[in-house]
């Protein structure tokens, strides 16, 4: 296999060679993104084949990168991030996929800028993910939210978005709520309450992360270094790890999001054109995730074990909260949105339990939570372009019979997002809720009504989205065709196709990733 | 070097000078024989002067920096040890002349330097950072004092010589009276209380002669470690009010109220030179007095100039929010990075003193990148340094756009930038000199800084130009068909709800339309700004590249502490 590094500039230098070819081709950078995406995309696949259990850290690119601060450029697969890692490319993928296919795709003014800012995303979460170095971490970690930051703040289509304002304006008037369902956040706003809220928790860690490395050089009378493996080999005192864990576990709550710490979700996911919400949503959570399972926990074992019930609870706070707000939502987007904080919050439940059961299930769920939340967000765009731009639930409605193929993916999905036995979302939740039920009784009893609240929240969805009469709007559209279009098949099919591919097979992924998954979570059991 | 007087002693009585070191002298000799050479070339016809004023000074500069690449690795005390000519004033040095000339550039067309006859201004530019480079070596008190005057001096003169605008004000209306006083006003008060700062420093290295009875740096430290004066009080009270008086060079809180008020009046290259190299000065000096003359007393003084930092930090960064000025903002912003920089001076390491001149130099590049687009857009739009003078960059002038991008990007801390390396470092430091709360404090001060540089790069990116942004809209490419009229404005003002009151003032500068586009078309005359986008460019360019491959910074910085006094 060629080296990680590869894996993650490929997609930058598409974005760059892309823009470079705008002037020549104005689609030429979404189609070179596409071909840069498709091939990290494959690259991703082969590591996952290539990927040999229990073998430790693989593939490993290990040079000096600031020789002064002990930093390096050190990458590795293991067997928490490689399914991760498929997860992105698969999603980036699809996103770009559906850039330059669907119809009602955000066609940018400036493509060569938004292309090179989704690739650099791709690339710096791809980053993240295999960084083995906590430096380099914390700076992909930082780094991946630039390029969201234009991504959601600019207005891509100026003279689009004023139309359509005005268009959809003039219909909120007569319809029922106008106001509240086309309200839109002020974008410019809501990109920067979004980036300040992670980026202020991406800072406290950079501070946390500096404080590791130097206190552990201090304490153990060895040169500074921040790779993962040599910080693992030599803990800190517990004091120090208690504050240190509790800057990570702010910067990682924030990205997932989890309950107190969400203020930024709503708008943000509101202002954001879909394709960049499929990956925001499926991917950048699941970094946060990450970095509890392969960071916080092996890194600061004391501390997990020392704050393990105060992060149980906000677990348990994030499934109540995100499930009762996700039933009561109109907006289908937020629905979405706090059904991920429900479902990031049975991950941290997971992650939490400190054990292997626990912590598999938590890992297997954050490949499963991806996998359905990009769909249903693609799902939900169709669905808005066919209900005449109206992302209000009570305005879909009625469309499962005029468009049958739509309709039983949107309820693969649905079922896959509720946990039906037989997915591997199934598989995922109950691992979880073993780790807990071992590890804190109380605590997995009441998270079991979560997975209740799922059923009500996924279905209720579906049906309001998909049954019941046939709405105004939905019957006002002009767009002729309900079915699902070929081509937004080519985006949504694949994606189906492997929700389905792990419900039948869910060993591919906890086979592989068994051995790392106990090793990070030894150093919590036995401290 | 032998010295050989002219005459033979007649009498006992000769006065001995001591012997000169003119290799080591060689770079400030460049700076200030180029001031001389500059003073009167610009005596010359209008014509000659205008061109090859700034090239003389540029050549000055670029001997100046030749001259201290020559003495790289050397370290010795030369002029009877009243300088020390070793890395740490090396690398200042450099990094001094390469603010300079980026000055020179962002002056080259400004109405400031012509109006101020191209000579005198660059001859007074020369002297400031012959000022500084004195101040970057000095070794004992009385060269640290005449350095600092040298410095300051200079800089009262330049802030004031925006007179354009005072020749303008004589018409009718009063919008560019305001400006010329501020000019004035910028000059003035940067003089009293500069002087106010001098007065105040003078006073402190008195006592602390007084305490010690020596004014060289390394007899100072002696003497303190050898009578134990460490709790001396009127050691203490020499350090405090050297503290204080240094302090409001740096402007470290809460002696910095000076700094907006000057950096906004001043003419923007005069402001862009003095964020720049005053601090580095300032900061050089901070390492050199603290870090090897009052070394022996740090117990006293580090947890003083930590709680300095804090409440710099704190104060700058506060006070930045919600600035509309991009002057102001950068003012406060640069209050805010010298409080970052003075957690490198109080923990008193080899640590800290590379962190602190790797931050000088990263700092450098991010604020020169800043004030460069300032700079243009000043010219370019009738806004002046407003945000909204930002409007719609990133569509009409992406060359502009990236390098303030990466400045602001850089000055918040964000990774990819050298801005993240350098805060990286200081934190380090911090943390290894047993401030883990003052790395705390810094990242803490990150945090709000994010409050007002993000939404500068909103102004750039997210926001349409202003309809009536003058000339350059119209040039540049038509505004959007179908958007509002007035579009939301950008800045930290339309943060707190302000649209409506944006959209006031912009009527407002609707109706001062014709006269400031006469005003701005003097140098707008002059064609395209290349030496400006050149500054920015190059500056943008370094902060992205350093952020990636940092190395040649650190190899830059290796030794800077290695002639301190630290352990």
């Amino acid at each position: 296999m060629p080296p990680l590094s590869i894996l993650i500039w490929l997609p930058l230098a598409c974005g760059v060679v892309g823009a470079a070819l705008a002037g020549v081709d104005q689609r030429a950078p979404a189609r070179v993104a596409l071909l840069g995406s498709l091939a990290a995309l494959g690259l991703s696949i082969g590591y996952i084949a290539d990927y040999h259990s229990g073998a430790g850290l693989q593939h490993v690119t290990d040079v000096v990168w600031i020789a002064a601060l002990g930093i390096h450029y050190k990458l590795g697969v293991s067997g928490l991030n490689v399914f991760l890692v498929g997860l992105t490319t698969l999603l980036f993928a699809a996103s770009m996929l559906s850039l330059n296919v669907r119809k009602g795709a955000p066609k940018p003014e400036r493509p060569a800028l938004f292309f090179f800012l989704f690739t650099l995303a791709e690339s710096a979460v791809l980053g993240a993910f295999l960084a083995q170095d906590l430096a380099l971490f914390v700076a992909f970690f930082d780094l991946m939210l630039i390029p969201f930051y234009f991504l959601v703040g600019i207005d891509w289509q100026p003279s689009a978005s004023g139309a359509q304002a005005s268009g959809t304006g003039a219909r909120a008037a007569g319809g029922r709520a106008g106001g509240e369902m086309d309200g839109r956040p002020d974008r410019v706003k809501a990109t920067i309450k979004l980036v300040i809220y992670t980026l202020v928790g991406s800072l406290l860690m950079l501070a946390a992360a500096i404080a590791a490395g130097v206190l552990t050089s201090e304490q153990h009378g060895t040169p500074l270094t921040f790779v993962l493996s040599s910080l693992h080999a030599l803990p800190l005192s517990t004091g120090s790890q208690e504050w240190i864990f509790l800057c990570f576990a702010a910067a990682f709550l924030v990205k997932m999001p989890a309950f107190p710490l969400h203020g930024w979700m709503p708008d943000g996911y509101r202002a954001m054109p879909i394709e960049v919400l499929m990956v925001f949503s499926g991917v950048l959570s699941k970094v946060g995730a990450y970095g509890f399972l392969a960071i916080a926990l092996p890194l600061f074992p004391r501390a997990a074990v020392h704050f393990q019930t105060l992060m149980l609870l906000i677990a348990l706070a994030s499934i109540l909260y995100g499930s009762v707000m996700a039933f009561t939502q109109t907006n289908v987007r937020l629905i979405a949105g706090f059904s991920s904080v429900a479902q990031l919050g049975f991950i941290t439940l997971g992650i939490f339990a400190l054990n292997p059961q626990g912590a598999q299930g938590a890992l297997l769920q954050m490949v499963n939570h991806g996998l359905v939340v990009a769909p249903l967000f693609f799902i939900i765009a169709l669905l808005a372009q066919r209900a005449g731009g109206s992302e209000d639930v009570r305005d879909l409605g009625g469309i499962a019979f005029r468009a049958p193929v739509l309709a039983t993916l949107f309820l693969i999905v649905a079922l896959a997002t509720l946990a039906m036995p037989g997915s591997a979302n199934f598989v995922g939740e109950f691992l979880i809720l073993l780790g807990v039920f071992k590890a804190k009784l109380v605590i997995a009893i009441v998270a079991f009504s979560g997975v209740v609240m799922a059923s009500v929240y996924a279905l209720r969805l579906f049906i309001r989205a998909m049954h019941n009469r046939v709405r105004e709007g939905v019957d006002r559209s002009e767009i002729g065709q309900r079915e699902l279009s070929l081509l937004d098949g080519a985006v949504l099919v694949p994606l189906v196709a492997v929700i389905v591919f792990l419900a039948l097979y869910p060993q591919l992924a906890l086979h592989r990733s068994e051995g790392s998954v106990k090793a990070a979570v030894a150093s919590v059991e036995a401290p | 070097m032998k010295h050989v007087p002219f005459f033979p002693p007649p009498t006992a009585a000769t006065l001995k000078g001591p012997p000169v070191n003119f290799a080591g002298l060689s770079p400030l000799i460049a700076l200030l024989g180029g001031a001389a050479i500059v003073l009167l070339v610009g005596l010359l016809g209008r014509r000659v002067r205008h061109r090859l004023v700034p090239l003389l000074t540029l050549t000055a500069l670029g001997a100046a920096a030749g001259l201290t690449i020559w003495q790289w690795n050397e370290d010795k005390a030369i002029l009877s040890g009243a300088l020390r000519i070793d890395d740490l004033a090396l690398v200042l040095n450099l990094i001094l002349v390469a603010g300079g000339a980026a000055a020179v550039l962002l002056a080259w067309r400004s109405l400031a330097a012509r109006e101020a006859g191209h000579g005198e201004f660059y001859a007074l530019l020369l002297t400031s950072i012959g000022g500084m480079s004195l101040l970057a070596a000095a070794q004992n008190t009385v060269a640290l004092f005449i350095g600092l005057e040298l410095l300051s001096i200079p800089l009262y003169v330049m802030c004031a010589t925006d007179r354009i605008r005072e020749t303008l004000a004589s018409g009718e209306h009063p919008r560019f009276g305001q400006q010329r006083e501020h000019s004035l006003e910028s000059g003035l008060k940067y003089l009293i209380i500069g002087s106010v700062g001098s007065a105040t420093l003078l006073y402190g290295l008195a006592l602390i002669y007084g305490a010690t009875g020596n004014t060289d740096f390394g007899a100072i430290a002696a003497a303190i470690s050898t009578n134990g004066l460490s709790t001396n009080v009127l050691l203490l009270t020499g350090i405090a009010l050297s503290v204080a008086g240094l302090a409001f060079k740096a402007s470290v809180a809460p002696f910095h109220q000076w700094t907006p008020d000057v950096y906004e009046g001043a003419p923007t290259p005069v402001t862009a030179f003095m964020a720049v190299a005053t601090k580095v000065a300032a900061l050089g000096v901070f390492l050199r007095f603290f870090d090897v003359a009052l070394v022996g007393a740090q117990n006293s003084w580090g947890p003083a100039v930590a709680a300095l930092a804090t409440i710099t930090i704190v104060v700058g960064n506060v006070g930045a929010l919600g600035q509309s000025s991009l002057k102001r903002m950068l003012a406060y912003s640069s209050v805010a990075q010298a409080g970052y920089m003075l957690a490198g001076v109080a923990v008193a390491t080899q640590l800290g003193v590379r962190a602190t001149v790797l931050y000088l130099a990263v700092y450098l590049f991010m604020n020169l990148a800043a004030f460069a687009v300032i700079v243009a857009r000043e010219r370019e739009t009738d806004l002046g340094d407003s945000t909204r003078a930002l409007a719609g960059l990133g569509r009409e002038r992406p060359l502009l756009a990236w390098p303030m991008t990466l400045a602001m990007l850089g000055l918040a801390g964000i990774p990819a930038t050298a801005g993240f390396i350098g805060k990286f470092y200081l934190i380090d430091a911090a943390v290894s000199g047993g401030y883990t709360w003052l790395g705390v404090v810094i990242v803490v001060g990150s945090m709000i800084s994010l409050g007002y540089y993000l939404p500068v790069i909103a102004a750039m990116w997210m926001r349409e130009a202003p309809a009536a942004a003058g000339p350059s809209a119209a040039a540049g490419g038509s505004p959007a068909p179908g958007g509002p009229p007035l579009p939301a404005i950008a800045g930290a003002s339309s943060e707190l709800d302000g649209n409506a009151i944006a959209g006031g003032s912009l009527t407002l500068d609707a109706d001062a339309n014709p006269i400031a586009t006469s005003a701005a078309s003097a140098s707008r005359a002059a064609g395209p700004q290349l030496e400006v986008a050149l500054v920015a460019i190059l500056a943008g360019a370094a902060t992205l590249f350093f952020g990636i491959i940092p190395q040649p910074l650190f190899d830059l910085v290796r030794h800077v502490g290695s002639g301190l006094g630290l352990f």
